[in-house]
Protein backbone atom coordinates (compact mmCIF):
# COMPACT_ATOMS: atom_id res chain seq x y z
CA UNK A 1 0.00 0.00 0.00
CA UNK A 2 1.35 3.17 -1.01
CA UNK A 3 1.90 5.61 2.20
CA UNK A 4 1.15 8.76 0.06
CA UNK A 5 -2.51 9.85 0.34
CA UNK A 6 -4.39 9.92 -2.78
CA UNK A 7 -5.14 13.09 -4.84
CA UNK A 8 -8.09 14.85 -4.97
CA UNK A 9 -8.89 17.56 -7.91
CA UNK A 10 -10.86 20.66 -6.12
CA UNK A 11 -13.50 22.12 -7.74
CA UNK A 12 -14.98 25.69 -6.36
CA UNK A 13 -18.87 27.27 -6.96
CA UNK A 14 -17.54 30.99 -6.55
CA UNK A 15 -21.24 32.24 -6.07
CA UNK A 16 -24.81 30.81 -7.10
CA UNK A 17 -25.38 30.43 -10.68
CA UNK A 18 -21.86 29.84 -11.66
CA UNK A 19 -20.27 26.45 -12.64
CA UNK A 20 -17.59 24.62 -10.52
CA UNK A 21 -14.45 25.66 -11.95
CA UNK A 22 -11.52 23.79 -11.10
CA UNK A 23 -9.31 24.83 -8.64
CA UNK A 24 -6.39 22.92 -8.00
CA UNK A 25 -5.68 19.47 -6.26
CA UNK A 26 -5.28 18.29 -2.60
CA UNK A 27 -3.79 15.50 -0.83
CA UNK A 28 -6.18 13.20 1.49
CA UNK A 29 -6.69 10.09 2.72
CA UNK A 30 -10.80 10.03 1.94
CA UNK A 31 -13.33 12.24 0.70
CA UNK A 32 -14.39 14.11 3.72
CA UNK A 33 -10.65 15.21 4.53
CA UNK A 34 -10.75 15.89 0.72
CA UNK A 35 -13.64 18.66 1.26
CA UNK A 36 -11.60 20.36 4.57
CA UNK A 37 -8.23 20.50 3.02
CA UNK A 38 -9.96 21.94 -0.14
CA UNK A 39 -11.80 24.24 2.47
CA UNK A 40 -8.44 25.18 4.08
CA UNK A 41 -6.53 25.18 0.61
CA UNK A 42 -8.41 27.05 -1.79
CA UNK A 43 -11.32 28.85 0.00
CA UNK A 44 -9.40 31.13 2.58
CA UNK A 45 -9.93 34.19 0.85
CA UNK A 46 -13.32 33.66 0.56
CA UNK A 47 -13.55 32.14 -3.54
CA UNK A 48 -16.50 30.45 -2.66
CA UNK A 49 -20.13 29.02 -1.82
CA UNK A 50 -19.33 24.84 -2.99
CA UNK A 51 -16.98 22.85 -3.05
CA UNK A 52 -16.73 19.52 -4.95
CA UNK A 53 -13.74 16.96 -4.66
CA UNK A 54 -13.06 14.40 -7.20
CA UNK A 55 -10.58 11.33 -6.78
CA UNK A 56 -7.87 12.54 -9.57
CA UNK A 57 -7.63 8.83 -10.58
CA UNK A 58 -11.29 8.96 -11.89
CA UNK A 59 -10.61 11.77 -14.44
CA UNK A 60 -9.99 10.65 -18.03
CA UNK A 61 -7.56 13.07 -19.66
CA UNK A 62 -7.00 13.16 -23.48
CA UNK A 63 -3.52 12.18 -24.71
CA UNK A 64 -1.40 14.97 -25.43
CA UNK A 65 0.10 13.19 -28.32
CA UNK A 66 -3.39 13.38 -29.57
CA UNK A 67 -3.72 17.10 -29.75
CA UNK A 68 -3.41 17.56 -33.17
CA UNK A 69 -6.15 15.02 -34.38
CA UNK A 70 -8.52 16.53 -31.46
CA UNK A 71 -8.22 20.32 -31.60
CA UNK A 72 -6.55 21.21 -34.64
CA UNK A 73 -9.44 20.72 -37.13
CA UNK A 74 -11.30 23.30 -35.27
CA UNK A 75 -8.61 26.16 -35.84
CA UNK A 76 -9.97 26.80 -39.66
CA UNK A 77 -13.78 26.87 -38.84
CA UNK A 78 -14.39 30.32 -37.63
CA UNK A 79 -17.94 30.22 -39.44
CA UNK A 80 -18.50 28.17 -36.02
CA UNK A 81 -18.25 31.86 -33.99
CA UNK A 82 -21.18 33.32 -34.12
CA UNK A 83 -19.86 36.33 -35.35
CA UNK A 84 -21.17 37.02 -38.91
CA UNK A 85 -24.60 37.70 -38.04
CA UNK A 86 -25.63 41.22 -37.53
CA UNK A 87 -27.64 41.71 -34.68
CA UNK A 88 -30.44 44.08 -35.00
CA UNK A 89 -29.81 47.51 -32.47
CA UNK A 90 -32.68 46.80 -30.27
CA UNK A 91 -32.18 43.88 -29.12
CA UNK A 92 -30.61 43.23 -25.74
CA UNK A 93 -28.71 40.52 -23.47
CA UNK A 94 -26.43 38.80 -26.35
CA UNK B 1 -18.38 36.77 40.17
CA UNK B 2 -15.68 37.12 37.34
CA UNK B 3 -15.50 40.48 35.89
CA UNK B 4 -15.92 41.58 32.43
CA UNK B 5 -12.06 41.79 32.29
CA UNK B 6 -11.48 38.55 33.83
CA UNK B 7 -13.79 36.96 31.70
CA UNK B 8 -12.10 38.79 28.25
CA UNK B 9 -8.35 38.05 29.38
CA UNK B 10 -9.50 34.42 30.27
CA UNK B 11 -10.88 33.74 26.52
CA UNK B 12 -8.22 35.99 24.98
CA UNK B 13 -5.45 34.28 26.55
CA UNK B 14 -6.58 30.74 25.61
CA UNK B 15 -6.98 31.44 22.09
CA UNK B 16 -3.64 33.29 22.20
CA UNK B 17 -1.66 30.72 23.43
CA UNK B 18 -3.19 27.56 21.63
CA UNK B 19 -2.89 30.08 18.63
CA UNK B 20 0.90 30.15 19.40
CA UNK B 21 1.17 26.63 19.95
CA UNK B 22 -0.54 25.89 16.73
CA UNK B 23 1.91 28.46 14.55
CA UNK B 24 5.12 26.17 16.07
CA UNK B 25 3.50 23.43 13.02
CA UNK B 26 3.76 25.89 10.48
CA UNK B 27 6.34 24.17 8.07
CA UNK B 28 6.92 20.92 10.07
CA UNK B 29 3.49 19.09 9.76
CA UNK B 30 3.43 15.97 7.90
CA UNK B 31 1.36 16.90 5.28
CA UNK B 32 1.25 20.55 3.40
CA UNK B 33 -2.79 20.16 3.74
CA UNK B 34 -2.59 19.66 7.21
CA UNK B 35 0.60 22.83 8.13
CA UNK B 36 -2.53 25.02 6.40
CA UNK B 37 -5.22 23.63 8.19
CA UNK B 38 -3.25 24.04 11.67
CA UNK B 39 -2.12 27.27 11.03
CA UNK B 40 -5.68 28.42 9.57
CA UNK B 41 -6.91 27.14 12.89
CA UNK B 42 -4.30 28.92 14.71
CA UNK B 43 -4.82 31.93 12.78
CA UNK B 44 -8.55 32.61 13.90
CA UNK B 45 -7.84 31.79 17.18
CA UNK B 46 -5.27 34.69 17.03
CA UNK B 47 -7.69 36.95 15.87
CA UNK B 48 -9.98 35.64 18.94
CA UNK B 49 -7.32 36.48 21.23
CA UNK B 50 -6.59 40.25 19.34
CA UNK B 51 -10.58 41.27 20.12
CA UNK B 52 -10.86 39.81 23.40
CA UNK B 53 -7.61 41.49 24.59
CA UNK B 54 -8.72 44.49 23.66
CA UNK B 55 -11.72 43.95 25.20
CA UNK B 56 -9.92 43.30 28.29
CA UNK B 57 -7.90 46.65 27.79
CA UNK B 58 -10.88 48.58 27.29
CA UNK B 59 -12.15 46.60 30.47
CA UNK B 60 -9.17 47.56 32.62
CA UNK B 61 -8.65 51.54 31.24
CA UNK B 62 -5.11 51.53 31.72
CA UNK B 63 -4.24 51.98 28.27
CA UNK B 64 -3.05 48.95 27.58
CA UNK B 65 -3.88 47.33 24.14
CA UNK B 66 -4.24 44.07 23.03
CA UNK B 67 -0.77 43.80 22.09
CA UNK B 68 0.23 45.37 25.41
CA UNK B 69 -1.84 42.38 26.97
CA UNK B 70 -0.32 39.93 24.71
CA UNK B 71 3.47 40.99 24.22
CA UNK B 72 4.24 42.76 27.78
CA UNK B 73 2.34 40.75 30.39
CA UNK B 74 4.74 38.11 32.48
CA UNK B 75 3.70 33.99 33.09
CA UNK B 76 1.65 34.64 36.24
CA UNK B 77 -0.18 37.20 34.70
CA UNK B 78 -1.43 34.92 31.95
CA UNK B 79 -5.05 33.35 32.55
CA UNK B 80 -5.42 30.65 29.79
CA UNK B 81 -6.04 26.89 31.43
CA UNK B 82 -3.41 24.53 31.23
CA UNK B 83 -4.39 22.66 28.55
CA UNK B 84 -3.51 24.95 25.80
CA UNK B 85 -0.34 25.67 26.98
CA UNK B 86 1.13 22.11 26.75
CA UNK B 87 3.41 21.28 24.17
CA UNK B 88 2.26 19.94 20.46
CA UNK B 89 3.76 16.58 20.64
CA UNK B 90 3.01 14.60 17.71
CA UNK B 91 0.31 15.09 15.53
CA UNK B 92 -2.29 12.92 17.55
CA UNK B 93 -1.29 14.73 20.56
CA UNK B 94 -1.97 18.15 18.61
CA UNK B 95 -5.52 16.78 17.88
CA UNK B 96 -6.20 15.41 21.40
CA UNK B 97 -5.87 18.42 22.80
CA UNK B 98 -7.92 20.34 19.99
CA UNK B 99 -10.60 18.37 20.20
CA UNK B 100 -10.86 18.47 23.73
CA UNK B 101 -10.28 22.55 23.81
CA UNK B 102 -12.72 23.05 20.57
CA UNK B 103 -15.28 20.96 21.69
CA UNK B 104 -15.44 23.50 25.18
CA UNK B 105 -14.38 26.29 23.24
CA UNK B 106 -17.65 25.89 20.59
CA UNK B 107 -20.26 25.57 24.00
CA UNK B 108 -18.89 28.24 24.95
CA UNK B 109 -19.13 30.44 22.68
CA UNK B 110 -22.09 29.62 21.52
CA UNK B 111 -23.38 30.59 25.34
CA UNK B 112 -21.05 33.89 25.05
CA UNK B 113 -22.82 34.82 22.02
CA UNK B 114 -26.44 34.65 23.14
CA UNK B 115 -25.23 36.75 27.19
CA UNK B 116 -25.76 39.68 27.89
CA UNK B 117 -22.63 41.72 27.84
CA UNK B 118 -23.03 42.64 24.10
CA UNK B 119 -19.12 43.71 23.42
CA UNK B 120 -18.52 39.69 24.53
CA UNK B 121 -21.52 38.38 22.51
CA UNK B 122 -20.71 39.98 19.86
CA UNK B 123 -16.86 38.64 19.58
CA UNK B 124 -18.35 35.04 20.54
CA UNK B 125 -20.82 34.97 17.84
CA UNK B 126 -18.11 35.50 15.34
CA UNK B 127 -15.59 33.34 17.13
CA UNK B 128 -19.04 30.41 17.03
CA UNK B 129 -18.35 29.54 13.15
CA UNK B 130 -14.86 29.28 13.20
CA UNK B 131 -14.50 27.11 16.43
CA UNK B 132 -17.48 24.87 15.32
CA UNK B 133 -15.38 23.78 12.41
CA UNK B 134 -11.93 23.89 14.67
CA UNK B 135 -13.99 21.26 16.68
CA UNK B 136 -15.56 19.58 13.13
CA UNK B 137 -11.71 19.14 11.98
CA UNK B 138 -10.33 17.96 15.40
CA UNK B 139 -13.00 15.38 15.51
CA UNK B 140 -12.90 14.02 12.20
CA UNK B 141 -8.96 13.42 12.96
CA UNK B 142 -9.71 11.67 16.00
CA UNK B 143 -11.74 9.56 14.51
CA UNK B 144 -9.57 8.39 12.27
CA UNK B 145 -6.26 7.87 13.97
CA UNK B 146 -8.36 6.11 16.40
CA UNK B 147 -10.13 4.10 14.00
CA UNK B 148 -6.88 3.87 11.51
CA UNK B 149 -3.76 1.65 11.85
CA UNK B 150 -2.18 0.01 15.11
CA UNK B 151 -0.05 2.59 15.34
CA UNK B 152 -2.13 5.72 15.04
CA UNK B 153 -4.72 4.30 17.76
CA UNK B 154 -1.65 3.91 20.13
CA UNK B 155 -0.71 7.45 19.24
CA UNK B 156 -4.27 9.10 19.66
CA UNK B 157 -4.96 6.97 23.56
CA UNK B 158 -1.63 8.24 24.42
CA UNK B 159 -2.40 11.54 23.48
CA UNK B 160 -5.95 12.09 24.95
CA UNK B 161 -4.21 10.57 27.99
CA UNK B 162 -1.40 13.34 27.77
CA UNK B 163 -4.23 15.93 27.76
CA UNK B 164 -7.15 14.20 30.15
CA UNK B 165 -5.69 15.41 33.55
CA UNK B 166 -6.26 19.40 32.12
CA UNK B 167 -9.69 18.74 31.25
CA UNK B 168 -11.55 19.32 34.63
CA UNK B 169 -9.60 23.28 34.70
CA UNK B 170 -12.30 23.97 31.80
CA UNK B 171 -15.02 23.22 33.93
CA UNK B 172 -14.23 25.04 37.18
CA UNK B 173 -17.46 26.50 38.85
CA UNK B 174 -15.56 29.64 39.55
CA UNK B 175 -15.24 30.69 35.72
CA UNK B 176 -19.43 29.53 35.16
CA UNK B 177 -18.38 27.22 33.02
CA UNK B 178 -19.51 24.11 34.91
CA UNK B 179 -22.94 23.97 33.40
CA UNK B 180 -21.30 23.00 30.16
CA UNK B 181 -20.16 19.83 30.89
CA UNK B 182 -22.91 17.58 30.82
CA UNK B 183 -23.16 18.77 26.80
CA UNK B 184 -19.20 18.46 26.48
CA UNK B 185 -19.22 14.97 27.50
CA UNK B 186 -21.86 13.60 25.56
CA UNK B 187 -19.92 15.18 22.52
CA UNK B 188 -16.47 13.82 23.81
CA UNK B 189 -18.10 10.42 23.85
CA UNK B 190 -19.58 9.73 20.66
CA UNK B 191 -16.98 11.35 18.98
CA UNK B 192 -14.67 8.43 21.06
CA UNK B 193 -17.23 6.16 20.38
CA UNK B 194 -17.11 6.74 16.60
CA UNK B 195 -13.59 6.16 16.75
CA UNK B 196 -13.93 3.00 18.55
CA UNK B 197 -12.05 4.36 21.56
CA UNK B 198 -12.78 4.61 25.28
CA UNK B 199 -13.19 7.86 27.32
CA UNK B 200 -9.92 8.50 29.25
CA UNK B 201 -10.45 6.88 33.01
CA UNK B 202 -11.23 9.98 35.00
CA UNK B 203 -7.64 11.41 37.24
CA UNK B 204 -6.51 13.46 39.25
CA UNK B 205 -7.30 16.96 38.09
CA UNK B 206 -3.85 19.43 37.55
CA UNK B 207 -5.50 23.17 37.47
CA UNK B 208 -4.12 26.70 38.64
CA UNK B 209 -3.73 28.43 35.07
CA UNK B 210 -6.73 30.62 35.66
CA UNK B 211 -4.56 32.11 38.67
CA UNK B 212 -1.42 32.05 37.29
CA UNK B 213 0.10 28.82 37.82
CA UNK B 214 1.35 27.69 34.99
CA UNK B 215 3.48 24.78 33.88
CA UNK B 216 6.73 25.72 33.28
CA UNK B 217 5.66 25.35 29.06
CA UNK B 218 4.17 28.82 29.04
CA UNK B 219 7.47 30.14 30.09
CA UNK B 220 9.51 28.77 27.09
CA UNK B 221 6.33 29.68 24.76
CA UNK B 222 6.17 33.02 25.73
CA UNK B 223 9.91 33.66 25.75
CA UNK B 224 9.63 32.82 22.12
CA UNK B 225 6.38 34.89 21.17
CA UNK B 226 7.33 37.87 23.32
CA UNK B 227 11.01 37.98 22.09
CA UNK B 228 10.62 40.39 19.33
CA UNK B 229 8.81 43.44 21.79
CA UNK B 230 11.26 42.29 24.88
CA UNK B 231 14.67 42.70 22.42
CA UNK B 232 12.76 46.41 20.96
CA UNK B 233 10.21 47.51 23.02
CA UNK B 234 7.49 49.03 20.94
CA UNK B 235 9.08 47.98 17.49
CA UNK B 236 6.55 48.39 14.83
CA UNK B 237 6.91 47.78 11.05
Amino acid sequence: MSKEWPLWEVFIRAKNGLAHKHAGSVHAADARMALEAARDTYTRRMEGVSLWVVPSVSITASDPGEAEALFAPAQDKVYRHPTFYTVPDGVKNI
Amino acid sequence: MASLFDHAIRLGDDALILGQRLSEWAGHAPMLEIDLALSNIGLDLIGQATHFLKLAGEEEGKGRDADALAFRRDVLDFRNCLLVEQPNGDFAQTIARQFLFSNWQELLMTEIAAAPAPALSAIGAKAVKEVAYHARYASEWVVRLGDGTEESRARMVAGLDSMWRFVDELFDPADGAASLRPAWDARIADTLHAASLDVPKPRRAVTGGRRGHHSEHLGHLLTEMQFLQRAYPGVTW
